[in-house]
């Protein structure tokens, strides 16, 4: 367990994403299976030990220490199982027999309601206190150390020199503790048959395009919409959801599970129905109520109705058709829809247009609230997985534009920590009055950054804590891809994307934009 | 550094449960317990006083115990000359561990508390009474300083910065290992190091010295008076050399040590890829450390862990403990439960700060 406990404290104390790698890697190739696989297992969320609660620990507290003490501490601590984890009465050093990650996992599956509290104090009275704050952690799901699934993969692929895609497909193919997975990646063993598990195969993702013109015979060109990318499988007679990073998130969106009912693969984008929009897509943030929660209420459901607009078919029942060219998958695609619940998946159009000058237009002017952009898809191109040149590109609407003034600025972290790196801008009401209209912490150069340090540092008005208040003074003129109503402002406005563009020395505060102006910009 | 001269740490270690403490004592005691410090009325001397008085006597240098503009003030060799590096005090009644003066009626002397250089404990005999006054204390081995010496006593008046069961300092040998192993496995980097100015530092830099570590220490130009004064003082502490008078190139690999406050100060960007590491009790707690933004926290402390305080109770076995400041109702309570007459008296002024 120490070694687990070392890897999670190393975790949580660095915030570079490489010195995680890093850390995740070696830890990898350094640890025996099983231990390992329980270690990525545990990195990922993918363990569940329903028997021990959160409940179970702090009784336990009370065996061992007054619980008046128990309360003090953990009031102080802010966390019941580190707290659990320093209070608990060591046994001397040598007295200890830190058990391995393997019986500790075996020993919590082992566990009922009822055996929970003495197997959890048996294996509490072996460790040290950093091995008992990881057992405790892992237990209770949610090790909270700042790594994604994704990041814990891409730290498997390089800790074996294999291809992340490949990771990602075996992964959700596999159980824990993944011990085909290592002997595949550790010794080029033969890959596992999985043509029947609703596993997440890889999306294939698009370059920003950045010429001047395409041959629209070799391309397809269709929208590309403003919602989460998703995959959708239904295999072997189970349904997941996937997101972009690989993510089940089926929980959060039974509507749709519920509906995709035909064995296939789809890769779509995930929007919600607006009452404004007539019912057609709304904007992301109508779809943002819905995202991030674990469970949906019927009332979610019913006010921000899901569904799908797809864009391809990875797979046709237990039929591959990634190798397959687009203009294939496309024809397979449109004999697939409507065999589906039509209130929760719809086609993506291909758009019909006879020249490129004619897109651009058309590309300009589309202000619909779901649409970011257009997407042009090269007609022979297979489904391949991650970024690859020369067969899809994104084209987005140009960004919106606003003069800004800075108000407050707040440090950065990691390289940045010295640096007071994130800004937050406002614009004029009619009264003369500056509200915040959003926060920006990218855009400009190293050497602006510097720039913008100091003018924060020389114009400090305020401090709370991590934060300055600045001198109204300093005109950003800020790039961003759409603007939205939104509660969590005083504004009543919301950025998506917003970035610093330039920094506008030259412009008087008092003649930046208004926040009227920003209100007729809304999609 | 001065901890009010520094951004004020969200503190996590006060809290106000509305619980009435019974004073224990039913008559006017010789020593009354007063926000600004301890006043002994006999003899008109106040031990540690937050505001300027006649008679001073002080337990040790730190700014939440040592102040300037008193009148006379009794202290050790060692903390008069603190005081008078850092507030330019000149004058004051040196005093040895052991030695002692008396006043009013009142034996005064002072003995080893453990916890920085010239830090004492405070006996007070009077009329077949003996009351000691902890000021802040350690029962770890420093060699930077003398180790702490239990006075037997009726009244225990002790600090009680670390007065909950979750504060047990580590062995320090393991945490210095911390820093080497990370510099081993980061060759190109520097190691800074967040450490008091006052104890703390010198502490740090002896304990690498005595790991093994013998080339030059870096040093933040706030550090510098006061490891002088240490080496005046007959601590060794090695080479030391300015941060500011080196290359940036030859800073890869060595250990650079400053004051908390300037480990995410502009001042670090002069330093080839500094990883941060902070030496203080606070860091047992991982939200406290993260909170700091450290990278490496290494839990030294220079002030009693749970469960020293709780053992040096129980060694002395006076009749009546007297809290001053920290966590006061983790160590009420652990008296209480252990049937010891306790109070918890109301100091202000004495902070949760960077000197853990």
């Amino acid at each position: 367990m120490r070694r687990f406990a070392a890897l999670i404290d190393s975790l949580i104390y660095t915030r570079s994403r490489n010195a995680k790698l890093a850390a995740i890697a070696a830890y990898l190739r350094a640890t025996p299976d099983p231990d390992r696989g329980w270690a990525l297992a545990a990195l990922t969320d993918s363990l569940d030990f329903p028997a021990v609660k959160a409940a179970t620990i702090r009784n336990l507290a009370g065996t061992r220490i007054d619980p008046e003490l128990f309360r003090l501490s953990r009031h102080h601590v802010g966390d019941t199982a580190e707290t659990v984890a320093l209070v608990w009465p060591d046994l001397p050093d040598g007295e200890q027999s830190d058990p391995g990650l393997d019986e500790v996992v075996q020993a919590l599956f082992a566990t009922t309601r009822a055996t929970a509290p003495d197997i959890v104090a048996a294996l509490l009275d072996r460790m040290d206190a950093n091995s008992r704050y990881a057992m405790l952690k892992l237990a209770l799901g949610g090790m909270r150390v700042g790594v994604s699934a994704r990041l814990a993969k891409t730290a498997f692929a390089q800790a074996f020199d294999v291809a992340i895609d490949d990771v990602e497909e075996l992964w959700h193919a596999l159980d824990p503790p993944y011990e085909a997975l290592f002997r595949w990646a550790e010794e080029g063993g033969k890959r596992p048959d999985l043509s029947t598990t609703p596993f997440f195969r890889p999306f294939m993702l698009s370059h920003p395009f950045e010429g001047d013109s395409l041959d629209l015979g070799e391309y397809a060109v269709e929208w590309k919409w403003d919602g989460i990318r998703v995959e959708a499988v239904h295999l072997g007679g189970e349904t997941r959801l996937y997101s972009r990073g690989g993510d089940d998130i089926s929980a959060a969106f039974p509507d749709i599970v519920e509906a995709f009912d035909r064995d296939g693969v789809i890769d779509g984008e995930l929007l919600v129905r607006g009452t404004d929009q007539g019912g057609e897509a709304a904007s992301f943030n109508a779809l943002q109520k819905r995202l991030g929660r674990k469970t949906v209420s019927k009332k979610m459901r019913q006010d921000f109705p899901a569904f799908v607009r797809i864009y391809d078919l990875l797979m046709d029942g237990e039929e591959d058709l990634r190798l397959l060219p687009w203009y294939q998958r496309r024809q397979r695609l449109e004999a697939f829809v409507p065999k589906l619940n039509a209130d929760h998946f719809d086609l993506s159009a291909v758009i019909k247009v006879d020249d490129f000058a004619a897109l651009e237009s058309m590309r300009a002017g589309a202000r619909d609230a779901a649409i970011e952009g257009v997407m042009l898809k090269r007609r022979e191109s297979p489904y391949l997985a991650g970024r690859v040149t020369g067969h899809w590109y994104k084209w987005k609407r140009d960004p919106l534009n606003a003069d800004c003034v800075m108000m407050y600025a707040q440090r950065g972290n990691g390289r940045r920590a010295s640096f007071y790196s994130d800004y937050t801008f406002g614009c004029w009401t009619e009264d003369g009055e500056l509200l915040p209209v959003g926060k920006a912490y990218s855009g400009f150069t190293d050497e602006e950054l510097k720039w913008l340090d100091r003018f924060v540092r020389q114009n400090t008005l305020n401090r709370f804590g991590p934060v300055r208040e600045v001198a109204k003074s300093l005109v950003l003129e800020v790039a961003f891809d759409s603007i939205h109503e939104s509660k969590r402002h005083k504004s009543g406005l919301a950025m998506r994307f917003p970035r610093i563009h330039r920094i506008r020395k030259d412009k008087p505060a008092e003649e930046a934009d208004r926040i009227a102006t920003l209100r007729g910009m809304i999609s | 550094m001065h901890p009010t001269h520094q951004p004020p740490v969200p503190s996590t270690g006060t809290f106000h449960p509305p619980i009435r403490y019974p004073m224990m004592a039913k008559a006017k005691h010789w020593i009354e317990p007063h926000p600004q410090g301890i006043y002994v009325r006999p003899a008109d001397i106040w031990i540690d006083p937050s505001t300027p008085k006649k008679h001073a006597v002080v337990t040790h240098g730190h700014a939440d115990h040592a102040r300037g503009g008193h009148g006379e003030v009794w202290a050790t060799p060692e903390t008069l000359a603190i005081m008078g590096l850092r507030y330019g005090t000149d004058a004051g009644t040196p005093l040895a561990y052991g030695e002692g003066f008396e006043r009013g009626g009142v034996r005064f002397s002072l003995h080893s508390a453990g916890h920085v250089l010239g830090s004492a404990q405070v006996l007070m005999e009077y009329q077949g009474e003996r009351v000691v006054v902890t000021g802040d204390f350690k029962r770890r081995p420093d060699p930077t300083c003398a180790p702490f010496e239990p006075v037997p006593c009726d009244i225990f008046i002790t600090e009680a910065t670390f007065g909950l069961p979750v504060f047990r300092h580590p062995p320090i040998a393991g945490e210095i290992d911390k820093i080497f192993a990370r510099l081993e496995a980061e060759p190109d980097h520097c190691l800074l190091v967040g450490a008091y100015a006052l104890g703390k530092a010198q502490r740090v830099i002896a304990e690498l010295r005595r790991a093994g570590w013998d080339k030059p220490i870096y040093l933040h130009g706030a550090m510098v008076r006061m490891c002088e004064l240490y080496e005046e003082l007959g601590v060794s502490l090695g080479e030391l050399r300015l941060v500011m008078d080196t290359d940036k190139e030859d800073m890869r690999g060595q250990i650079i040590i400053c004051p908390p406050s300037a480990l995410i100060d502009k001042w670090s960007r002069r330093l080839p890829n500094p990883v941060t590491a902070m030496a203080s009790g606070w860091m047992r707690v991982r939200g406290r450390a993260r909170q700091r933004g450290v990278e490496i926290p290494l839990v030294i402390s220079d002030h009693a862990d749970w469960d020293e305080l709780t053992g040096t109770i129980r060694e002395l076995a006076p009749r009546e403990t007297w809290i001053t400041h920290g966590s006061e109702d983790g160590l009420l309570r652990w008296c209480e439960l252990h049937q010891i007459k306790a109070r918890a008296l109301a100091m202000i002024g004495r902070e949760d700060g960077d000197d853990g």
